[in-house]
């Protein structure tokens, strides 16, 4: 379970999150969705402690977030750009992220031959091209069993083939009971994905729940319009 | 710290790897083996060589800070999504940073000194090499909280390269300028203060302290001997210095602990 | 060294009037002084000598009260013979021409504000001879007043000063003429080697270091030549002034250091040489005030803060085929143009090329450096030197000179040191 209570975040002036209530619940997938700038990867930085919110909190599973890093080890995560260093290769690359999570961590090799980086794991990062380094990124998020993986729009720049390996990742490992968090701007990419959706708008959550109940409630089965209409009903943690 | 060891690291196999760090240390190795060579004796050479550390050591470490704080920068965003503290990941950045751009000097000066057994002037090459690291952790510490505050890469280098012009030149620009229109003032104590004030002034001036000494002796004598000449005078230098490596660093550890990413 | 024919001349001179001659026809005796023998002290043993007479003071201390020579004597140390001042007065005073003290051993010559207290005076006479003595904490060493044809040769002066006032000179000559002082040592004094009214006098040879003041010094001392001495550590380096006629030539003037400390401070010296010298680790090697007419060649300037430094009070000096060496300035200037000329000297900055390989460089090299100016004119700003800014200064300067005066040039500057 991952809580969220009046989170607020400003950068200068520009308000990004004024006060956001939300619960993700274990087990499910949930969609974060918004239009560009209402919020979502500063909401998920803020959940990996990437960016320090002004107000509220946030608890993963009853923890408060602070300043131990020790509760993300539960989490992986994959940002929107990925770099990594370019006369490293992507084997070692991996090697850093696992000496960095403990000698305990699990490398699921597997993934790597699905989305076809095997290959290219002892190619220096420099040399490897735009997808592949994308490809690289999201293995790295699944790389550890984490019990909580995050995607920040996963889908950009990834080839239709990767997708799909991509998509059926995400839900072996709802079948395996681990909670994904996942952000698009693009809402129908998500409608075969999510349980839950958070619709973000302009620094609040203008809707938050499950997507059957949506589609049951609005009486739309398309995802975008289902949203639309449900736009201001507040829905809290059950 | 075994965590920012961990960090440390893989910085420095990346960084040794892209070879540059190769090319910095060869410049220092020509040029020390050039002036050792053709430049008259040891001590003439440790001069000139004192002159090329003074201006490019503190550019080339302002510069590379930046710019490598900004391409590190998705990646340290991933180091920090996992279970690591945010001390830990700057203490290990910095410590490759330093660690590299001062063995570029010790290596590149230290060799041929080595080589010829110190040439006889072993203790001021000793002393120019630990100036060199130590105006490295000023200016390397002064890009990464530059580089920290300011998102701009462009604008960023541009800030790197004024600070770096202030330092190496308009501050002695000013000094001079300043000392010439108060001319006849008891200028003495001023300017050995405001000396002290300017991290590349101080190592220039224990430099000259020990290759330059004759002249120096001359017309600052008294204030000027008793503040370096003596051991003690060395001593409180490498304070300062050490306080002038040591500033940046902490405000760019501060910068990075409250760093949005 | 052209030189050398002249100071040859002047030495074979300086050893024929300065010998000793007893009288023809006169037998000269040897008394012996010892410790507790009939003849104790020196005292008693000069009031019974006649002239002529040789005394040899056999080892041991010997504390009595100033002996005056009254005639000529050889006085002549066996061992450690001691003459003991009890740092309360004088020791010896020589009164009569032809008197030789030698291998004697003067201690603890007493302080005086009032009077010149020494461990040999010599007062108005012709050809003493004071030879291989040594002299320790003496107030004034070896003093001659108003004596001609004296030879000072080899002693070994160390005193213990502290501060000028309560210090004299090792080697003092007034109003003397004609003398050798050659092969001393001298430390630990006010001055090393202090003359004034002193003419035709040879110094050679000699070493003074570690004095409070200066090593030499000395003024209105006419047609004397310093040879072959070393000059290191003083506290002022060496100054002499109001002179005419002054060779000096392969001297060594070392390590001088500090606020107004100078190798060599040439004041009103006027048609003088000053050759083959070495001048190495000083604040300033060289400085020429009102050193008119002056021919410094031949020297070596190494490791100086400023190797020369020209007052605009020095008329018609010419610098000509001279090393310079890692000196921090070369040539440091305080007023404006001058009327010294440089010629034929090797500069270790010089850049220049020799197409007509001559062994001239082809294109003129200017000493002065702007930031030399500078520093003359506003000394604090020399903690400013071999900073990035003044060097773009002074390489501003030299590729478009404007500031730096234009006559002072080396227009046939070496392309290698001359040797």
């Amino acid at each position: 379970m991952i809580e969220f209570r009046a989170l607020m975040k400003s950068f200068g002036a520009r308000d990004v999150l004024r006060g956001v209530d939300l619960c993700v619940r274990p087990g499910r997938v949930t969609a974060v969705v918004g239009s560009n700038g209402a919020g979502k990867t500063t909401l998920i930085k803020c959940l990996l402690g990437l960016v320090r919110p002004d107000g509220g909190e946030i608890r993963v599973d009853g923890v408060r977030v602070g300043d131990d890093p020790a509760y993300r080890a539960a989490i992986g995560y994959a940002s929107q750009t990925s770099r990594f260093p370019e006369h490293l290769t992507a084997r070692e690359v991996t090697k850093i992220l696992l000496g960095l999570r403990g000698e305990s961590a699990v490398i699921d090799w597997e993934l790597f031959e699905r989305l076809a980086i095997a290959p290219h794991l002892d190619t220096r990062v420099r040399a490897l091209s735009g997808g592949t380094r994308q490809k690289l990124a999201v293995a790295l998020a699944f790389l550890f069993a984490p019990r909580v993986v995050v995607l920040d729009e996963p889908s950009a720049g990834l080839d239709p083939a990767a997708n799909a390996v991509l998509k059926d990742k995400i839900l072996s490992e709802r079948s395996e009971g681990k909670t994904v968090l996942v952000t698009s701007h693009v809402m129908s990419e998500l409608d075969e994905l999510a349980d839950d959706i958070v619709f973000l708008r302009a620094g609040r959550v203008g809707y938050a729940g499950s997507v059957q109940k949506l589609r049951v409630f609005t009486g739309q089965p398309h995802l975008e319009r289902a949203i639309a209409s449900m736009m201001n009903k507040e829905v809290v943690c059950a | 710290m075994r965590v920012a060891a961990k960090i440390a690291a893989f910085q420095l196999l990346d960084v040794l790897r892209s070879r540059w760090l190769f090319g910095y240390a060869i410049f220092f190795l020509l040029a020390t083996e050039l002036l050792l060579r053709f430049g008259g004796d040891p001590t003439r050479a440790l001069v000139s060589l004192t002159s090329i550390v003074l201006f490019t050591v503190p550019l080339a470490a302002i510069v590379f800070a930046t710019i490598y704080v900004h391409r590190a920068r998705e990646f340290v965003e991933l180091l920090l999504a996992q279970p690591v503290g945010r001390d830990a990941m700057f203490a290990g950045t910095y410590a490759a940073m330093a660690v590299l751009l001062s063995a570029g000097i010790v290596l590149g000066i230290g060799m041929p000194f080595a080589l010829r057994g110190g040439a006889g002037v072993g203790g001021d090459a000793v002393l120019l090499v630990g100036a060199g690291v130590a105006l490295t952790l000023v200016f390397a510490g002064t890009g990464v909280a530059l580089a920290l505050r300011t998102d701009d890469r462009l604008r960023a280098f541009g800030i790197a390269l004024g600070v770096w012009a202030c330092a190496a030149l308009a501050y002695d620009a000013v000094l001079l300028v300043a000392a010439t229109a108060l001319a006849g003032a008891p200028l003495e104590r001023p300017l050995l203060v405001a000396t002290l004030a300017n991290p590349i002034d101080l190592a220039r001036v224990v430099m000259l302290m020990h290759l330059d000494i004759s002249a120096l002796m001359g017309y600052t004598g008294a204030s000027f001997t008793r503040l370096f000449s003596a051991t003690a005078g060395t001593a409180i230098a490498a304070v300062s210095l050490a306080a002038w490596a040591a500033g940046p660093a902490l405000l760019g550890a501060r910068l990075f602990r409250r760093k949005d990413f | 060294m052209r030189a050398l024919p002249v100071v040859t001349r002047a030495v074979l001179f300086a050893m024929c009037a300065g010998a000793p001659q007893p009288a023809l026809g006169q037998a000269s005796h040897t008394l012996v002084v010892a410790p507790g023998t009939a003849l104790a002290t020196l005292g008693e043993a000069v009031a019974r000598a006649s002239a002529g007479d040789r005394i040899v003071v056999r080892a041991g201390t010997y504390r009595e009260p100033l002996v005056t020579i009254d005639k000529p004597l050889i006085i002549e140390g066996v061992g450690d013979a001691i003459l003991d001042g009890e740092s309360a007065h004088a020791i010896l005073t020589v009164a009569a021409d032809d008197v030789t003290i030698r291998h004697l051993h003067f201690r603890d010559v007493g302080v005086s504000y009032t009077s010149d207290l020494a461990a040999v005076r010599v007062l108005a006479v012709r050809n003493c001879r004071i030879e291989d003595n040594r002299i320790e904490r003496a107030f004034f060493g070896i003093y001659l007043a108003k004596s001609v044809g004296c030879r000072v040769i080899h002693n070994d002066i160390r005193g213990a000063a502290r501060d000028e006032t309560s210090s004299g000179n090792g080697i003092h000559l007034w109003a003397a003429r004609d003398a050798l002082i050659a092969d001393n040592h001298v430390s630990g004094q006010r001055d090393g080697i202090y003359f004034e009214f002193v003419t035709h006098t040879i110094v050679r040879g000699n070493t003074s270091e570690h004095n409070l003041r200066y090593g030499l010094h000395f003024m209105y001392s006419d047609d004397c030549q310093y040879l072959g001495n070393t000059f290191r550590y003083n506290h002022a380096g060496v100054a002499v002034m109001y002179t005419h006629r002054v060779l000096m030539a392969g001297n060594r003037f070392v390590s001088n250091w500090g606020d107004a400390a100078y190798g060599l401070l040439l004041k009103e010296i006027d048609d003088s040489r000053v050759e083959d010298n070495e001048f190495a680790h000083n604040t300033v090697g060289l400085s020429a005030d009102g050193a008119n007419r002056l021919v410094a060649s031949h020297n070596t300037f190494r490791s100086n803060g400023w190797a020369v430094r020209l007052l605009s009070s020095t008329d018609d000096a010419r610098f000509e085929r001279n090393n310079f060496f890692d000196n921090t300035f070369d040539v440091g200037m305080r007023g404006g143009e001058t009327t010294t000329r440089f010629a034929g000297n090797y500069w270790d900055d010089y850049r220049g090329y020799d197409l007509d390989r001559n062994g001239v460089g082809d294109a003129p090299f200017h000493p002065v450096r702007l930031f030399s100016l500078i520093v003359a004119q506003n000394p604090p700003t020399l903690v400013l030197l071999r900073s990035s800014f003044v060097m773009l200064l002074d390489g501003v300067e030299r590729a478009v000179p404007s500031l730096t005066p234009s006559s002072v040039v080396d227009d046939t500057p070496a392309l290698t040191p001359i040797r």
